[in-house]
């Protein structure tokens, strides 16, 4: 399989990657912005007592203990002793995932669900690699079909249509 | 007896054709996704949720728990085969089940997991019957703060018990807590931290938020380890069966300590995959060949499975009895109860005889089924893992995606669910565990409204929670739990130093 053959290569410049420090640091600093957040929202709305608990008290209060783990994660990652978080080879792995997968979600809208996981399905497989060009279009055909006849037919549920199906009178 | 007719009763709900044949239905699908990397047994029986929506309750919960067993059968068979923990569960597992496999043992391998798989979940299944009527009976007595103490029972245990670094499990239940909290306000009708986007009025549907962090985000993993799936061959005929199961009684006393441990942990949320790697670390201690563990022992295969089957049947008694899950997928079956209509929790014992029993009964059942398919048909599934990634991973991708939308006939949901994708992975990279986050999220919104009936009763006095003798000890236990945890590592730490070497046993 190729998947494997891509990044069994013993390159050195492939071992490097983001620090798992940074990210650990860029994680918390995005979680203490969203415990602000959670915070401004709750007090605005108020997190008091008016003849009961106002709607944002509880989220007010796991909010401040969301905020002090979140900073004391923050000092906790800058402790963290040096390692990656993963090679920049096996990002690129995850992104040539998250690409076609962004797309895909992209053209439910316009082209419905179906034609969507066609095209998904025959870009994804070539860039991933592993499969010949017969398999990457009879699977590419064949999985939003059997969807079709499972979701659309046997189990009648509603998914997004487009164009193709309404073509079909769908 | 009365609890005993109604358990006949249930059996006789659960046998009925169309129940045994969702039984199998589901054990098969379970097997895939136990099987197959990025669909694990959350997020299988996640995706399959909205399209029992129409069926009858106890249906539709057959189906469900169905799927649940199988995979949790379904793990071993990678682990073994394939040295690949199809699910977390399993890690332990691959431990001697692999090199069984290369000894060319894995029929005996595979036949002694599934057994002991087996003999966990009917221990865990007894605990239910037996116990799970006596917790509702005693929780009827319950009110809201009582409910909440039990709530924070769970989430300390959570903390103190777990083996994740502490503050990443505070902060993981925490996030759970505050998505939940997004939408409307059921009691004020207040938008909350929703910040003016039209599609955060809905708020965060747990369902979703589980097929990414649990499906999407293995994906991610699978890719980026660049998994290659090299199999060993196996063959499970009856005469090896028939030598496995003969030579178990010899184990019994493995069996029996990694049943209890299973289901311990899975009452207490300590989960499946904590009460594995306790399994095998006592077996290990325990052990006369000990010192073979690691190079192809059976009870090395026994243990784990045990425990890791009895934690996750165990996993459902707090859910009924308390309507508390101790899992992951056992917090999605209780959103699908929910969402069928039924009120979790002790009332249901009493309000819906028929639906606790048939489910208790189909457990059995469903778990006898399990091991006769699973041991029927696992060349099948072994050769499923054959098939490339490059044509099984965007199969997964767009059942989870069609399953996002489905729960709330939305695009904005997918996007979701990409999205909690890459946090799922980036978590998982640095170690948070999501378990909390999803329990939280199911029960953030119960938790909230007992903490807040509790303080309406009380005109906001917190002395409420040391009322009566029943809430402060549910207050007082989820203090130690919680300080549990960090102070025996104090206490090991100590310890280390003061005999200048690493605690011995702290692996465990």
């Amino acid at each position: 399989m190729s998947l494997s053959a891509d990044i069994e290569q013993p390159d050195d410049p492939g071992a490097r990657g983001p620090s798992k420090r940074a990210v650990e640091i860029v994680v918390s600093l995005i979680l203490i912005g969203l415990a602000a957040a959670v915070l401004y929202d709750s007090y605005g709305r108020g997190a008091g007592w008016n003849g009961g608990p106002e709607s944002g008290f509880f989220p007010a209060r796991v909010g401040w203990i969301f905020l002090a783990g979140s900073l004391f994660l923050l000092v906790q990652a800058f402790r963290e002793p040096p390692a990656i978080f993963a090679t920049w080879s096996q990002l690129l792995m995850v992104a040539k995932v998250f690409g076609p997968l962004a797309l895909f979600v992209v053209l439910v809208e316009p082209l419905g669900i179906y034609a969507a996981a066609a095209i998904f399905t025959a870009v994804f497989m070539p860039i991933v690699g592993g499969a010949r060009w017969y398999t990457v279009i009879a699977t590419s055909v064949l999985v939003p079909l059997v969807c079709f006849v499972v979701f659309e037919i046997e189990f009648l549920v509603p998914l997004p249509k487009g164009p193709l199906e309404a073509m079909f009178g769908y | 007896m009365d609890d005993f007719s109604a358990l006949l009763a249930g059996f006789q709900v659960a046998l009925s054709w169309h129940n045994v044949g969702f039984m199998i239905v589901g054990v098969l699908l379970g097997i895939v996704v136990g099987v197959l990397p990025g669909l694990g047994g959350p997020n299988g029986v996640a995706i399959l949720l909205p399209l029992t929506f129409g069926m009858d309750p106890t249906s539709a919960i057959i189906l469900l728990s169905s799927i649940y067993w199988g995979a949790l059968f379904g793990g071993a068979i990678t682990s073994i085969l394939f040295n690949i923990p199809g699910e977390a569960w399993s890690v332990a597992t691959t431990f001697d089940g692999y090199p069984m496999a290369q000894e060319g043992r894995a029929g005996e391998a595979l036949t002694a997991a599934f057994t002991a798989s087996f003999i966990g979940a009917i221990s865990g299944v007894l605990l239910i019957t037996f116990v799970a009527p006596l917790v509702a009976k005693f929780a009827l007595r319950f009110g809201p703060a009582e409910f909440f103490a039990v709530f924070l029972l769970t989430f300390c245990s959570f903390i103190g018990m777990g083996k994740d670094n502490r503050i990443k499990i505070l902060v993981s239940l925490c996030i759970g807590f505050l998505l939940a909290g997004v939408g409307m306000d059921t009691i004020s009708g207040d938008l909350r931290m929703t910040f003016d986007v039209a599609e955060l009025m809905r708020g965060f549907d747990f369902l979703v938020v589980v097929i990414g962090l649990f499906g999407v985000s293995e994906i991610f993993l699978t890719v980026e380890e660049g998994l290659a799936f090299k199999g060993k061959k196996a063959a499970i005929d009856l005469k090896v069966v028939l030598r496995t199961w003969a030579g178990l009684p010899r184990y019994w006393a493995t069996l029996i300590r990694s049943s209890i441990v299973g289901m311990w942990m899975g009452v207490t949320p300590g989960g499946a995959i904590a009460a594995s790697f306790m399994g095998y670390g006592l077996a290990k201690r325990f052990s006369k060949r000990g010192d073979n563990f690691g190079k192809g022992e059976i009870e090395g295969v026994l243990a784990p499975e045990t425990a890791a089957h009895a934690a996750g049947t165990a996993a459902l008694l707090p859910m009924l009895a308390l309507g508390i899950p101790g899992s992951a997928t056992a917090a999605v079956l209780l959103g699908g109860l929910m969402i069928w209509g039924l009120q979790p929790g002790p009332m249901l014992f009493v309000e819906q005889k028929d639906f606790v029993w048939g489910l208790i009964a189909s457990m059995y059942l469903g778990n006898v089924a399990g091991l006769l398919i699973v041991l029927a048909t696992v060349p099948l599934f072994a050769a499923i893992m054959r098939i490339p990634f490059a044509i099984v991973a965007p199969i997964i991708l767009v059942v989870c995606a069609i399953g996002a939308y489905t729960v709330g006939n939305s695009i904005f949901d997918i996007w979701l669910m990409l999205l909690f994708g890459v946090v799922g992975y980036v978590f998982k990279k640095l170690g948070f565990p999501l378990a909390p986050m999803v329990l939280a999220l199911v029960l953030g919104d119960r938790a909230e409204d007992a903490f807040r009936q509790a303080l309406l009763g009380s005109g906001g006095s917190l002395n409420v929670f040391w009322a009566n003798g029943l809430v402060t000890t549910l207050v007082v236990l989820s203090a130690i739990l919680l300080f549990w945890g960090p102070l025996s590592d104090l206490v090991g730490w100590a310890r280390s130093r003061g005999q200048g070497k690493p605690a011995l046993g702290a692996a465990e």
